[in-house]
């Protein structure tokens, strides 16, 4: 694995929904070694105002045109400037970054969820799961049907997948989480790999545990540099081997995480 | 033929070495303490032979857990950090980093902070027989634990005495951090070189906070950080002219480079070499390519010594 920083040009760039944007660049270096869980850090602008990258985690990959692409919500300065970069500009990527997803050989039925854009970085999780024949069922939730992030890749895939809505305009009426409640006694997962808001993850690691199943977690942090040198996006974990509450970097020993280890609240 | 005209190719033309108080820098780019962890984190990106020198994290006698998250914020043009001085202490130091790193024939100076004058003796004392560093970075930005956790740094009598005890227990060259929350800069310039100092290096981060309007809360859980980042290059740059013309010691020039001229502009007033902070998070193998450009940039001009630049900027009356 080699980090690199690329000058990607833009093939793609649309607005999905309201603030909801997806962004895909021809950055063949990255996208020959991007594994699912990995994220890429972005400069929104060459000026030096908004100064840091932001890391975006990778939601698909093409390897036959070497192409990455990102999902990402306008929430802040930084990426409504990086919603304005149109297609045919170049747009500086560092990646790929942080450590990834595992797949253990044992599992036999995995169930992934995700909540709003958390769901980005498991949709390329769950294609894979799916080219290598592993079962695999996709929860996603967001607040109305609009904002449900990729389904029509889990479509092409043919994943099967389930949706929940805070406003029932699609799927159950409710969180994604009581969704997980609900299948994991009928489907007999054996892992569980999220990614969403804090609250979501809380209730994840709950489930998990009270049904004994492992997993992991994606989180996200702010960070300035991404390769572990400014150990600005620490993240309290219980360390296994002592049981000690230590910092974690979430870009050089995260974004994934197993479920349990990390300290939420902390 | 071949071999010779390469060779002439690889003979640089220019003088870029410079000496920083007995530290001697094949070129007069670093990068600074807390920006570059002990360097490997930066392996993939820039040859860490061609740096001036790796100035590695602040090493404290203990291993630090730092301040709990949210740990850093954006703000413009710059960041603020409270990281907490996070590290693994000096024996992991002494026993890891520093032989990786010189292993790779990279140029090292330590950096070291304390919460006690006797913390920065150990400390110092501890790196003294180190063949490995060329040199020591004393971080005076961090609070006196003995006096009511009033920073050392801005104190004139403590600056005074933790320089000396640094200064007592080691022969190695010692570049002392001087911290921009003062009044007065040049005061503190001429303690820290009376006592012993044998190069200075400006700024450290400027004290500042951010406020989340929604929470209403301060951003950082420690609230207050240091400022870094180009936001802070004005206020460095007067610094370093104003101290580079006051003291007899070379100066290390520091704050939010991220470019060529921003090199140029520090060596013109008065530093003799910079360091690559914030800019090494945006851009990691900036410093490396300052290398090449401040190489470039000489070539062109017809200037055969980079040491020709230093204080350039400074004027004939008083300013």
């Amino acid at each position: 694995m080699r980090k690199i920083v690329e000058h990607a040009l833009i093939i793609r760039h649309r607005e999905i929904v309201p603030t909801y944007f997806e962004l895909e660049f021809i950055a063949p270096d990255i996208a020959r070694q991007a594994l699912p869980g990995q994220f890429v850090h972005l400069r929104v602008t060459r000026s030096l105002d908004p100064l840091l990258r932001r890391p975006f985690g990778i939601y698909n990959v093409e390897q036959k045109i070497g192409s990455v692409t990102v999902f990402y919500r306008v929430v802040g300065r930084g990426t409504a400037m990086l919603s304005d970069l149109h297609t045919a500009e170049t747009v500086d990527v560092l990646g790929p970054l942080g450590n990834t997803f595992s797949i253990p050989s044992t599992m036999q039925r995995a169930v992934v969820v995700g909540g709003g854009v958390g769901i980005a970085p498991l949709v390329y999780l769950a294609r894979v799961l799916a080219e290598r024949k592993v079962e695999v069922m996709v929860l996603l939730g967001a607040s109305t049907a609009g904002f449900l992030v990729g389904r029509d890749i889990l479509k092409r895939l043919g994943v099967d997948y389930m949706v929940a809505t805070d406003d029932g305009s699609e799927g159950l009426k409710g969180h994604v989480t009581e969704l997980l409640e609900r299948m994991i006694d009928r489907k007999r997962f054996d892992y569980i790999y999220a990614c969403g808001p804090e609250p979501m993850m809380v209730k994840v690691t709950e489930i998990a545990q009270q049904n004994g199943i492992p997993g992991e977690l994606s989180l996200e942090e702010h960070m300035a540099c991404g390769i572990g040198a400014c150990l600005g996006c620490a993240k309290k974990v219980r360390r296994p081997a002592d049981g000690q509450d230590v910092y974690a970097k979430v870009c050089t020993d995260g974004p994934v995480f197993r479920i349990g280890e990390v300290v939420f609240n902390a | 033929m071949p071999d010779r005209k390469k060779k002439e190719k690889e003979r640089p033309a220019v003088n870029l070495a410079v000496d920083l108080g007995g530290i001697p820098l094949r070129n007069p780019v670093t990068v600074a303490s807390g920006t570059f962890g002990y360097g490997r984190e930066y392996e993939e990106f820039v040859d860490l032979k061609r740096l001036g020198a790796v100035i590695v994290k602040g090493t404290t006698l203990e291993p630090r857990a730092g301040n709990p998250p949210p740990r850093i914020v954006e703000t413009p043009a710059g960041m603020l950090n409270a990281i907490g001085l996070e590290n693994p202490g000096v024996e992991a130091f002494v026993s890891e980093h520093l032989p990786y790193l010189a292993g790779r024939g990279v140029t090292i100076i330590a950096n070291i902070a304390g919460d006690t004058v006797e913390e920065y003796a150990a400390l110092a004392a501890r790196l003294d027989g180190q063949p490995d560093l060329a040199g020591i970075e004393v971080n005076i930005s961090c609070p006196n634990v003995k006096r009511g956790g009033m920073q050392f740094g801005t104190d004139p009598g403590m600056v005074r005495e933790v320089v000396t005890a640094v200064r007592e227990n080691t022969g190695k060259p010692l570049v002392v951090k001087l911290s921009p929350n003062v009044t007065d800069i040049v005061q503190m310039a001429r303690v820290a070189v009376e006592a012993g100092a044998d190069a200075l290096s400006l700024i450290n981060t400027l004290l500042g906070m951010a406020i989340d309007v929604e929470k209403q809360r301060p951003v950082l859980a420690n609230v207050f950080g240091g400022l870094s980042g180009p936001a802070i290059k004005p206020v460095a740059v007067r610094m370093v002219y104003q101290v580079a013309r006051e003291v007899d010691v070379p100066i290390l020039g520091m704050g939010g480079i991220m470019s060529l001229g921003d090199v140029l502009e520090f060596l013109l007033a008065g530093a003799t070499a910079v360091s690559v902070g914030t800019g090494n998070f945006v851009e990691p193998h900036l410093s490396q390519r300052l290398v090449g450009e401040l190489e470039s940039y000489l070539e062109a001009r017809g200037i055969a010594d980079v040491r020709e630049l230093v204080g350039a900027a400074w004027g004939r009356n008083g300013r």
